[in-house]
């Protein structure tokens, strides 16, 4: 294959695409696919051919809108009709209505336009819209043009100027400029170089990658490509989580495709660029996203983290400059070689460009993945997309960056999201996980359940944050007895100052972040549960009241 | 076949997580002789493979009952109410969390998101997710695993 060949292959896909008037777009993920969605493509397949319209409409598994709540969910081209709840008894009303008559069925219809108008979709461009199984439905979107253009006119450096002169930022959590980090890996005169990509979403509560991963999983391996090329690196890994069974799958399917296809592997497009991708499995301890414990995790060890430096970019797997960066990061890209640094600058906030997909969840009316400019407002996340709270209860909290994130109460709502703000008010951005919480949930114990879990996922290499969250969970657990004093708090919040400044890594740096961030917006829960060993929310001592 | 498929990784010491997920999905846990098996094929130390398949939640080193049920205990399903779906279930089998049933019938896992947040809470019983859960939702489906199980051995 050489260029001219993809590019040749993307026209005629192209022209394929267009020959049909429709597309049906049945989400396959694994959202939907629990609720019956492999019923409702094959129903959906035997509609169109009962009523003879094959040639006019084409049936599509793809990957996930971000509707997640409302599954089986069913995307019409063109004007992007969005049914939800489908059940396999539907196909045939939606065919014959919308497809053969041209008059889509409004009782079906996913109504809420609140969800998608504030959304700014560019990871997820192709969520939804493209089989993720079909290589060729990809190249058809313009996929892999990025990486002709890299190897056909660009120098590695140009790459890597194009990506700086962007400002993204590592989308992993910690928000470190893309580029430098690129030039790093590219500067180290050490050989071979290798290139991580991150799947290892340990965040309970997210689900951005996976959806990604089951989506579009060429965007994710060309973002890799770029980066090998840009960096100098030969060989890939992509480590993902054991618990995305369909991740991995699509991951694997497409891997092979762009083999076939030469686009991964020895002289790529019939240039001089190699490079390899392997699938590497997580097992489930959530400190493997750590960058060090990656690499330990890749190299078949136990995931524990080590100090740095030595960075990865000097010295990472097998001691080599290892690039390692989040799947999300890697899916921008290509956008970014397409339209330019300049044009991504644009987008979002002047320190903070581009967007960030959201996972939303917990009492929310409307949860699901959603994608929105850096500087949207939690706010705008959770009450304009998300719809609020439902059941017409109190919004009391909403975590910010998952289990080691920080609970930010409703004075604070009108922050911006973007690296710093998240910081300043106590919570990180970490993988992007927004749950929203109620008056129904008792905030001490939701503390609790973040430090158990910190706790459990502590792997237990440094002293603060193995011997330190045991304290405080030591202390939690007195609370929950009705043995609290008020010096507790005190403790608790020195213990997690300790724990913060003195851990070795990210886990451990950041897991008080509940336990402070509770203590500074909802002290009052803790008092109650102290002098009074009450729980307004009805969670806490519940042995104790019915003893 | 796990021979084979070590053989197929070139008995690569970076290979053991992928040997540990092959050998736990054809045996369905690891137990002591197979760790040792494997890192006797591997020419790694026993107390590294050992270590290695404890430090990771997903491997079981126990023999898991016939049914298994599974519940997500991340965030969003904590938020939704899990607790209450596990106690149920407790209360009604007969079984603790993180154990398998003196009968070997049912095991009751506890495990970190499996990122089907948007309908939490999540339980996964025998492989199919069940999601949206209720105390009575999982306790019937549970039930219907158990009931099948007699069925079949009339």
């Amino acid at each position: 294959m050489k260029p001219i060949d993809i590019v040749r292959l993307a026209e005629r896909d192209l022209d394929l695409r267009r020959s049909y008037k429709y597309r049906i777009n049945v989400c396959c993920s694994s959202g939907c696919l629990p609720f019956g969605a492999e019923a409702v493509l094959k129903a959906f397949e035997e509609a169109v051919k009962e009523f003879g319209v094959e040639k006019d409409c084409k049936v599509a598994r793809t990957g996930c809108v971000g509707t997640c709540s409302v599954g089986p969910v069913v995307v019409v081209e063109p004007g992007d009709y969005l049914y939800q709840n489908v059940v396999p008894e539907n196909a045939r009303e939606i065919v014959k209505e919308h497809i053969v008559k041209g008059a889509p069925v409004k009782s079906l219809l996913y109504t809420n336009e609140a969800f998608f108008k504030k959304q700014h979709r560019l990871i997820l461009r192709n969520a939804g819209k493209i089989d993720p199984y079909n290589i060729e439905d990809y190249i058809a979107m313009g996929g892999y043009s990025a990486l002709i253009k890299c190897l056909t006119k660009m120098t590695p450096k140009a790459v890597i100027d194009e990506v700086t002169a962007s400002g993204l930022r590592g989308r992993g959590g910690a928000g470190f400029l893309t580029g430098q980090k690129w030039s790093f890996v590219a500067r180290a005169s050490v050989n071979p170089k290798y290139a991580i990509a991150n799947l290892d979403e340990g965040d309970p509560g997210v689900f951005a990658n996976r959806t990604l991963a089951e989506a579009d999983p060429h965007a994710i391996i060309e973002g890799m490509l770029i980066a090998a090329y840009a960096a100098g690196a030969e060989f890939g890994y992509i480590y993902i989580r054991a618990e995305y069974p369909l991740a991995i799958t699509t991951l694997k399917k497409a891997l092979d495709q762009a083999k076939s296809l030469n686009l991964v592997g020895e002289n790529i497009l019939e240039t001089p660029f190699k490079f390899n991708i392997d699938l590497r499995l997580g097992a489930g301890a959530f400190v493997a996203g750590e960058e060090t414990a990656i690499l330990a995790s890749v190299e078949g060890k136990r995931a524990m983290p080590r100090p740095r430096p030595p960075y990865p970019a000097t010295s990472g797997l097998w001691a080599k400059p290892t690039l390692i960066q989040n799947v999300e990061t890697l899916a921008n890209i290509p956008l970014i070689v397409s339209n330019g640094g300049a044009w991504f600058a644009e987008i979002g906030t002047p320190r903070c460009s581009g967007t960030k997909c959201f996972s939303l969840t917990g009492k929310i009316s409307s949860p699901g993945l959603i994608e929105v400019p850096m500087g949207t407002t939690l706010r705008e996340v959770v009450f304009d997309i998300g719809g609020g709270i439902p059941n017409n209860r109190k919004f009391k909290a909403v975590l910010v960056g998952g289990p080691s994130g920080g609970c930010l109460p409703e004075e604070l709502l009108n922050l911006p999201i973007d690296y710093e703000s998240l910081a300043k008010a106590g919570a990180i951005m970490g993988s992007g996980g927004i749950v929203a919480i109620d008056d129904q949930s008792c905030m001490v114990d939701t503390a609790k359940f973040f430090t158990d879990f910190c706790v459990d996922e502590s792997c237990g290499k440094c002293v603060p944050c193995r011997v330190g969250l045991a304290k405080v969970k030591g202390i939690f657990e007195r609370i929950m007895r009705g043995e609290g004093r008020l010096e507790d708090m005190k403790m608790l919040e020195d213990a997690g100052n300790y724990i913060r400044e003195a851990s070795l890594c990210g886990l451990g740096q950041t897991a008080p972040n509940p336990v402070l961030t509770t203590l500074r917006y909802f002290k009052d829960e803790y008092i109650e549960h102290i002098i009074d060993v009450k729980c307004s929310a009805g969670k806490c001592f519940k042995k104790r009241d019915e003893g | 076949m796990l021979d084979k498929f070590m053989m197929q990784h070139g008995h690569r010491k970076d290979a053991l997580l992928e040997i540990l997920h092959y050998a736990q999905e054809i045996f369905g846990y690891l137990d002591k002789d197979l760790l040792a098996h494997i890192s006797v094929s591997l020419n790694l130390p026993p107390s590294h493979v050992y270590g290695v398949a404890t430090f990771y939640n997903f491997f079981k080193l126990k023999k898991p009952g016939s049914h298994i049920v599974t519940f997500c205990l991340g965030t969003a399903c904590f938020v939704r109410g899990v607790e209450e779906i596990i106690s149920a279930v407790e209360n009604e089998f007969n079984v603790k969390r993180g154990e398998t049933r003196a009968d070997g019938k049912l095991s009751l896992f506890i495990t970190r998101c499996i990122g089907a947040c948007a309908m939490a809470p999540n339980a996964i019983v025998d492989n199919v997710v069940v999601g949206k859960a209720t105390p009575e939702t999982v306790v019937n489906r549970i039930k219907l695993a158990l009931g099948e199980e007699k069925v079949e051995a009339d």
